[in-house]
């Protein structure tokens, strides 16, 4: 099983994203940089959170024109797995590879303290090592977090099972995001993005261990 | 301001008084250009030259075994083991928050980046010290707005977690505030990069952002007190881009692998005009440059402009001349600028060069040896009003319940949600979980504890006792987590110098400063200084920011202040009752009257040596130091922390439950143990002060009357303040 994180000027928790990886797969992933654009042979792309290009137009809306995000496309069109988170949701959604839009939080507040998410079903690669309905915790960092579909894109998303992830009590949801929605899938299940940050909560010694079992999932999945 | 004639009109518009104008033509023999008389006037500004503070600076000490460069650098640098290097340092942008809260703190934040990974140093933590007005004065309200989004948005977007500070309100702070930033960076020991130019004929650098008419005398901006006309100043502030910050920190670290680096220097307060100077001048060469290289963003800027811009995200290099290519390769990988703007010479002068005429031709040696330096006079702070005997108009459940929701002592959550604390994924104590930030070292066990710490109005009391308690503080709250303390890096806030009393006040802090520094081996490495912070003639309360780094050998043995059930609370460190300038005497009692709580610096260390030694022994689950508002708050934070009641005991007869409970005596911490007995016995053998005051349990605070406080009463009260004033 191979792993790669896209680096896209002014993306920040690369470094976050590559330890957990690490951890999960004991192997660290392929930093790839934005210009690059062979992402063959791999099983998994991350496109993980900051602020590519600085987020001065809409986030992520110049980092989904870079070329990279061609052979991103391509890599998802041939079955393989993608995770954004954050940043990489943004741009995930700019790109056209999820639908609905992040937009700025309903407290037009940057946002940066723990949520609480549901897992919404259990038996996709990213969550499959937690159980459905089970609530975890895991760090938010961003100031446009708040998603947002029309009512008839949410009903397909809903009724196809799409939504993974939703903020739950006790924390709530921090953003305003439409129907609590945290995380979610692409129609062959291949592709997730999420707000929050798993990263950042993989290790007892930083608070917990919440997000390992994401990047559990992904390692069992890839390596059956 | 092109065409203006140079005249002792000009200078002292610029910011020179006749005597250092008389200098400088002196230095010159002949009319300064304009070019030139910006260049004296910004050099010689207070900011830039510390001419009224640097006699009294020498008296703090700077080294220890563990210190690699002290004051003088960019920052400070200590020794962590692991072959590692802490880089770090802590810098004011007071005026330009004042006048334009978002850019003056974002450029705070960004200014003090660069300082850190200008020599060699991954930045791996922010901090910042923050003092604002009144909350009832019609203006705080937006500076905190403002300097919260603004040290938000530059910290977060540049990925370095902001993980640690302090928050203060005073009224003498409404037309002042301060902001002070800290940047904390690790760098392989034997891998740091200096200022110091050699080589002569070495191409001299520029990268990062093009240069605007930004922030033009910024310095002596920051040099001045301000009148009513402050709004007026606006263009002196510069703009932050933190999306180039951290393309800048990428490309610089990247370069820095390879040995294309002879010296670099960020170019802040005074831009290309200071970077160019000081490296130059430390390392004994001449420098000449060619401003038509110099990448800019607007048309038709004349030389003084661009050796005054303080445009911010740039940085100056003397690179070898055989690895330039390697490093334009760098940087146009990251799409910054990149342009060779002059040379080493032998010539010991700075020459400017703009469009086929020499704009700036000044030797060296007499800008720097020449500058002025000032022993001003001094006078004796008044003492504070005198304090009898106070009586309790509350009770402590009353009391408690104000003083825990009251704007010094409230949940700080408001401000800390909107910084990014995990970002690096190395956060082991974020903001509110202990005393200190916890940075753990990646792929490394060993970790950071990270503090700062000042309390103005003990300083304005007092300040010699008041700064000594600063660094008394900041040893604490490292100790408090189990770190070594190791080295502070200070930020000395006061009002106009040229006032006998102010100046008098920095005598005082600086004195109590270095008998804390040498009692605790905590020496300072490296500082700044921010003169001036009047408005209308109304100085601030002066305010030593102490910032303080200590290392812990493995991250694992951290502890925070969360309390949990089943434990004895036991009290290190001598009670007197002290109410003198406490929080109780202010929100309770309504007076700031007494000398604040002296600082017994050999009890301090006794105390913090046991503490610590306990904590690495594994012994202590939650340990919290006695400051703001005194024990009974200390206690109450600890349970809201963790979620876990507590049951406390009536404290001595001898004092009044008030004065145990709200007196602000230092040199205290509460453990919260599981062998209460055990810790007591050890305390008396080591000499050290200690009693137990209860235990942990139960879903409130018992009082020792039998009143109970509940969690969720407690918390309402602590976490309503900042929310209801700022917005949810």
């Amino acid at each position: 099983m191979r792993a790669a994180i896209i680096v896209f000027p002014g993306i920040n928790r690369e470094r976050d994203m590559a330890i957990a990886l690490a951890q999960s797969f004991g192997r660290a992933p392929r930093m790839v940089w934005h210009r690059d654009s062979d992402l063959d042979g791999l099983d998994l792309v991350v496109i993980p959170g900051g602020f590519s290009y600085g987020d001065y137009l809409r986030c992520g809306a110049m980092a989904a024109q870079s070329p990279v995000m061609q052979a991103v496309r391509a890599h998802a069109a041939r079955g393989g797995y993608v995770l954004g988170v954050c940043n990489g949701f943004q741009i995930l959604t700019e790109a056209g590879m999820l639908p609905g839009a992040l937009l700025r939080n309903a407290g037009l507040r940057f946002v940066s303290r723990d949520c609480h998410l549901r897992v919404e079903r259990a038996d996709t690669a990213f969550t499959a090592h937690y159980q459905r309905g089970a609530v975890f915790r895991a760090p938010t960092a961003h100031g446009d977090g708040n998603y947002f579909a029309d009512a008839a894109t949410l009903d397909r998303l809903e009724g196809e099972g799409l939504v993974a992830l939703r903020y739950a009590p006790p924390t709530g949801n921090p953003n305003g995001s439409v129907r609590d929605i945290a995380g979610i899938l692409s129609p062959n299940l291949r592709v997730l993005g999420l707000m929050p940050h798993p990263e950042d909560l993989v290790d007892p010694l930083l608070g917990g261990a919440d997000g390992r079992p994401l990047f559990d999932s992904l390692a069992a999945t890839l390596a059956a | 301001m092109t065409g203006r004639v140079v005249d002792a009109a000009l200078a002292r518009e610029f910011g020179l008084n006749a005597e250092e104008y008389g200098r400088a033509l002196a230095i010159m023999g002949r009319l300064p250009t304009l070019a030139e008389l910006g260049i004296f006037s910004v050099m010689w500004s207070e900011h830039c030259s510390y001419k009224s503070s640097r006699v009294w600076l020498r008296q703090l000490p700077t080294a220890a075994p563990w210190v690699i460069h002290g004051p003088g650098e960019n920052a400070g640098v200590v020794d962590i083991g692991d072959g590692l290097a802490a880089v770090f340092k802590m810098e004011s942008h007071n005026h330009p928050s004042f006048i334009e809260p978002y850019q003056g703190a974002a450029t705070g934040v960004g200014g003090i980046l660069r300082d850190v990974f200008t020599m060699g140093a991954r930045p791996i933590a922010n901090l910042n010290a923050l003092r604002f007005g009144d909350p009832s004065h019609p203006r705080t309200r937006r500076v905190v707005d403002g300097v919260v989004r603004g040290i938000g948005g530059y910290g977060n977007c540049v990925g370095v977690p902001t993980v640690g500070g302090e928050v203060n309100f005073h009224p003498a702070f409404d037309g002042n505030p301060l902001v002070n930033a800290m940047t904390v960076g690790i760098a392989p020991r034997d891998r740091i990069f200096l200022s110091a130019a050699a080589g002569i004929g070495n191409p001299v650098v520029y990268v990062g952002s093009k240069t605007g008419r930004d922030g033009i005398h910024g310095a002596t901006m920051a040099s001045a007190a301000f009148g009513e006309d402050s709004e007026a100043k606006r263009p002196t502030v510069q703009v932050g881009d933190p999306f180039t910050e951290k393309l800048l920190i990428e490309a610089c670290l990247e370069l820095m692998a390879t040995d294309a680096i002879v010296a670099i220097q960020d170019m802040g307060a005074a831009g290309l005009t200071s970077s160019s100077v000081e490296m130059a001048g430390k390392g004994g060469v001449g420098i000449l440059l060619d401003l038509d290289a110099v990448p800019q963003r607007e048309h038709g800027m004349t030389a003084y402009e661009m050796m005054l811009s303080e445009s911010q995200e740039r940085m100056l290099m003397v690179l070898r001349p055989d690895r330039q290519d390697v490093a334009r390769a760098i940087f146009e990988k990251w799409e910054l600028d990149f342009a060779v703007i002059g040379r080493l010479t032998d010539t010991g002068r700075i020459v400017v060069r703009h469009q086929g005429r020499i704009e700036a031709d000044i030797p060296l040696a007499p800008l720097a040896d020449q500058a002025p330096l000032y022993h001003r006079p001094t006078a004796p702070p008044p003492p504070p009003p005198s304090l009898g005997a106070v009586a309790d108009p509350a009770g402590l459940e009353a009391a408690l319940l104000r003083l825990i929701g009251c704007p010094d002592l409230c949940s700080r959550a408001w401000i800390w949600d909107q910084y990014d604390a995990t970002v690096g994924g190395q956060t082991v104590k974020r903001p509110g979980a202990a005393d200190a930030a916890v940075v753990r070292i990646e792929g490394h066990r060993r970790a950071l504890a990270l503090t700062t710490d000042c309390t103005p109005r003990y300083c304005a009391a007092d300040a010699e006792a008041g700064a000594a308690q600063a660094v008394a503080e900041a040893w604490r709250n490292l100790t408090a987590v189990g770190a070594r303390p190791l080295a502070i890096t200070d930020n000395l806030n006061f009002g106009n110098p040229e006032r006998p009393e102010i100046m008098g006040q920095f005598a005082s802090a600086v004195a109590g400063m270095a008998a804390a520094c040498r009692a605790l081996d905590f020496p300072v490495v490296s500082g700044n200084v921010s003169l001036y912070n009047e408005t209308e003639g109304r100085s601030i309360l002066p305010t030593p920011a102490v910032g303080g780094l200590g290392v812990l050998d493995d991250a694992a043995q951290a502890v925070g202040i969360a309390l949990r059930p089943g434990l004895d609370l036991v009290l290190i460190g001598a009670t007197a009752g002290h109410l003198g300038q406490s929080l109780w005497l202010r929100e309770i009692a309504g007076q700031e009257a007494g000398s604040p709580p002296p600082v017994d610096l050999a009890a301090e260390r006794r105390a913090g040596d046991f503490v610590r030694a306990r904590i690495l022994a594994g012994a202590v689950a939650a340990c919290h130091d006695v400051s703001d508002g005194g024990l009974l708050v200390a206690v109450a934070e600890m349970a809201l922390a963790g979620d876990a009641g507590c049951r406390l005991e009536a404290g001595p007869p001898n004092l009044p439950p008030h004065a145990f409970w709200f007196g602000e005596d230092q040199g205290r911490y509460v453990l919260a143990v599981a062998d209460g007995a055990a810790l007591l016995a050890a305390a008396a053998a080591a000499g050290v002060p200690a009693q137990r005051i209860g235990a942990s349990g139960g879903g409130g605070l018992t009082l020792p009357g039998g009143a109970t406080i509940s969690l969720a009463t407690l918390r309402r009260a602590h976490e309503r303040f900042l929310p209801d004033w700022l917005g949810d």
